[in-house]
């Protein structure tokens, strides 16, 4: 599904990854690691195809497609989703209405026919209920107000709206206490299906006890270091970032 | 909202082009010989059948506007007036006042259906009656009958002037007097049309009123005037909707509007401003200068100002409230946007004269590509208004990095029982809000649009709701191609 090849990006003319690789195949839960600065939000980036990340070579393939070529918005109805590490506030503009303008900016890009506002609500009220995502919260601007877990829920509940293909999740656990993380991962683990890949970066290990990975990457100074199924996130917390780059060199 | 940030999407994307009622009516019309002198004024007077006391009021205010400067402090440019170079009065030929609406010109009501303002079936299924006023004179006037049956008066003021000249005399420029300013006693002086309302005593209006100015041949100015007044407990809502052609000229536009609301009577005036704002670079659009100013006189009244200004070239317009009468309440609810290189100053006057009165302002100003906005508005609490309150709040939003933003709050107490509050912010349509739209797959126009129509949901919703719907769609449009 996707297959990034020797990947390298400049974000202002600064080199951040490095030659990366990486392939996930449909069906399979990725996590990234690594320290602060080692280019995991460029990688999230970059798939979602944000201004100013420029790739200077290498590629991603995206179910055969060049995804690099693609707008942001035609990655989003072709089913990439990204899950902000910080979800940004639109005063003035109801959580349910722009969940309804996404929804069917997807649909119409993809050739389908827009959803009725009633049918929308309804979807939305159900999937909202598991995430515990109130009424009052859909009726309030978007993400105006909402504490940290509020805001991560409502990431999750967009990705079980739209469905993507290819979900990646950019440090979903920062801000979260044990609680609110514990439902979020039950939401993440609720999505996880045979068509479905999804890719999880985070700095701590700890989010990957709820959201168990298939396989583990360890991104430090703009490349995969290190890769392994998932006690590999043990071995990190144990050792450390520094160790294992240490001896993956 | 978001369908109709999508009709918006493909209205533009239909037509090529953002302005869509740039188009030019080709019908006769007979004008005044160019230029501006007594026999102008004259000629206008007699154009309308005026009695001799109005045309009296023209020429003293013609007189008066000879010895006036043209007012400089406004944050606006542009090159000196010709104002000899200009026509002051043209009409569609052969349009005497017409009793139905089968009399009127084809052609007009042709023009009014292509700018969405149907005169016929369609708006009386959405209960709007309409003063339609094309260039200088009023072409049809819907639900007279209806409206004169609940005892409200509702038509052109030179039909007003001969036939209720006590009532006009009674209001005529008691709130916006002949001396106010330079631009306003021109418009006193050649004023030709505009509409007139009377809502008798205890009277709820039973429709909104609204009057579509429409501004056809060119090297024309239009001066229109309107009254409204709202008598003792009386209600009445009104819009107004303005658009021009295309032309490379720029046409003045000087209007004067007083309202005059008695003991418990309110009056809502909305306004979705639509003048032929120039295009890209600049070149042509409406010189909007216009005086209204609305006199809460009786106790407990009410004056709701509403404005979507998107159109215009420029834009000096500052929609007031005197609040006279004790308990007053006066407000101003104000969206301004300004793409290109349109200007934009304007804001509203608070006059704190009673006790009690209170004041409420929600203005938001939007600059785009290389335009600048001014918020410019008065807070005045007089000596005798006890107790007196306001609220202020300007938010500028900025899009791209070459237009400009200003507030300028002038705030004067003379009673220390008042309460005066302003907050003002500044902000940016962020790169991140954007990324976030498009990562979920909303496009680049419709998440301007949406994030736009979302800083600008408190005065949206002042709007009748029939009117609410097509500002949203104007405000997309008109920033349509203003990112990226």
């Amino acid at each position: 599904m996707l297959d990034i090849k020797n990947l390298h990006v400049a974000v202002g003319g600064k080199e951040i990854l490095k030659g990366l690789s990486l392939k996930v195949e449909a069906g399979q839960v990725h996590a990234i690691m690594g320290p602060n600065g080692s280019g995991k939000s460029t990688l999230s980036y970059v798939l979602a195809g944000r201004a100013g990340y420029e790739i200077t070579e290498g590629s991603i393939s995206y179910n055969g497609e060049d995804l690099g070529a693609l707008p942001p918005e035609v990655r989003a109805a072709k089913g990439v989703f990204l899950a902000m590490q910080y979800p940004v506030e639109i005063p003035g503009v109801t959580t349910m209405m722009f969940l309804k303008s996404a929804l069917n900016a997807q649909r119409r890009s993809r050739g389908e026919s827009e959803m009725d506002a009633i049918g929308i609500l309804k979807t939305v009220r159900k999937k909202a209920a598991a995430l515990n995502v109130s009424e009052e919260m859909l009726k309030r601007a978007l993400n105006v107000g909402f504490s940290g877990g509020e805001k991560k829920r409502l990431e999750i509940l967009q990705m079980a709206l739209f469905e993507p293909k290819l979900a990646v999740l950019d440090e979903t656990d920062s801000g979260l206490d044990i609680d609110a993380l514990r439902l979020v991962a039950e939401g993440v683990n609720n999505l996880r299906a045979p068509e479905r890949a999804m890719l999880v970066i985070t700095h701590y290990q700890r989010l990957l006890d709820y959201i168990v990975p298939d396989r583990i990457h360890v991104l430090a100074n703009g490349r995969i270091v290190a890769e392994g199924g998932k006690e590999l996130a043990l071995e990190l917390e144990a050792k450390g970032y520094e160790q294992i780059v240490k001896d993956a060199a | 909202m978001s369908s109709a940030a999508l009709e918006t999407k493909e209205t533009v994307a239909g037509l090529g082009e953002k302005y869509k009622y740039g188009f030019v009516t080709d019908i006769e019309m007979e004008r005044a010989p160019k230029g501006l002198s007594e026999d102008t004024v004259r000629y206008i007077s007699a154009k309308k059948g005026e009695p001799d006391w109005m045309l009296e009021w023209r020429l003293a205010a013609f007189r008066r506007w000879l010895s006036m400067k043209e007012p400089t402090w406004a944050r606006v440019h542009y090159p000196a007036i010709d104002y000899q170079n200009a026509y002051y009065y043209a009409a569609p030929k052969n349009t005497p006042l017409k009793q139905s609406l089968d009399e009127v010109d084809p052609k007009l009501l042709e023009t009014y259906k292509k700018l969405g303002i149907p005169l016929h079936e369609q708006m009386a299924l959405a209960g709007v009656a309409v003063d339609a006023v094309f260039d200088s004179v009023s072409v049809a006037t819907t639900f007279k009958d209806k409206l004169n049956e609940a005892g409200v008066i509702f038509c052109p003021i030179s039909e007003a002037i001969r036939d209720y000249p006590d009532l006009v005399k009674k209001y005529l420029g008691t709130v916006v007097p002949v001396t106010d300013n330079f631009f306003a006693t021109l418009n006193s002086a050649v004023f030709s049309d505009g509409t007139f309302v009377y809502v008798p005593k205890g009277v709820r209006c039973p429709m909104e009123l609204s009057t579509y100015f429409r501004i056809n041949a060119s090297e024309t100015g239009q001066f229109e005037r309107t009254i409204i007044v709202a008598d003792e407990g009386s209600y009445v809502s009104y819009l107004e909707g303005c658009t021009a052609p295309k032309r490379d000229e720029n046409q003045l536009h000087a209007a004067v509007v007083e309202l005059v609301a008695l003991d418990n009577a309110e009056i809502k005036y909305s306004t979705v401003q639509n003048w032929y704002p120039g295009d890209e670079n600049g070149l042509g659009g409406i010189y909007n200068f216009v005086t209204k100013r609305g006199d809460c006189r009786g106790v407990r009244s009410k004056i709701s100002w509403t404005q979507v200004e998107t159109g215009s070239a420029i834009t000096w317009k500052y929609p007031s409230c005197i609040l006279r009468g004790d308990e007053s309440v006066g407000e101003f609810y104000s969206i301004a946007i300004a793409n290109n290189y349109q200007q934009a100053d304007t804001g509203t006057k608070m006059i704190h004269l009673g006790k009690n009165t209170r004041s409420r302002i929600i203005s938001k100003g939007i600059s785009a590509g290389k335009a600048q906005n001014t918020y410019r508005g008065l807070v005045s609490v007089y000596g005798k208004a006890e107790n007196a309150r306001n609220f202020t709040q300007c938010d500028s939003l900025l899009i791209g990095g070459e237009c400009g933003a200003h507030t300028v709050p002038y705030i004067e107490s003379r009673n220390s029982s008042a309460r005066i509050e302003h907050e003002a912010t500044t902000s940016k349509i962020a790169e991140d809000q954007l990324f976030y739209c498009l990562q979920r797959g909303i496009g680049q126009e419709e998440a301007v649009a949406l994030i736009v129509n979302g800083f600008c949901k408190e005065v949206l919703q002042q709007l009748p709701m029939e009117f609410a719907v097509e500002a949203q769609k104007l405000v997309g449009i008109s920033l349509e191609g203003s990112v990226g």
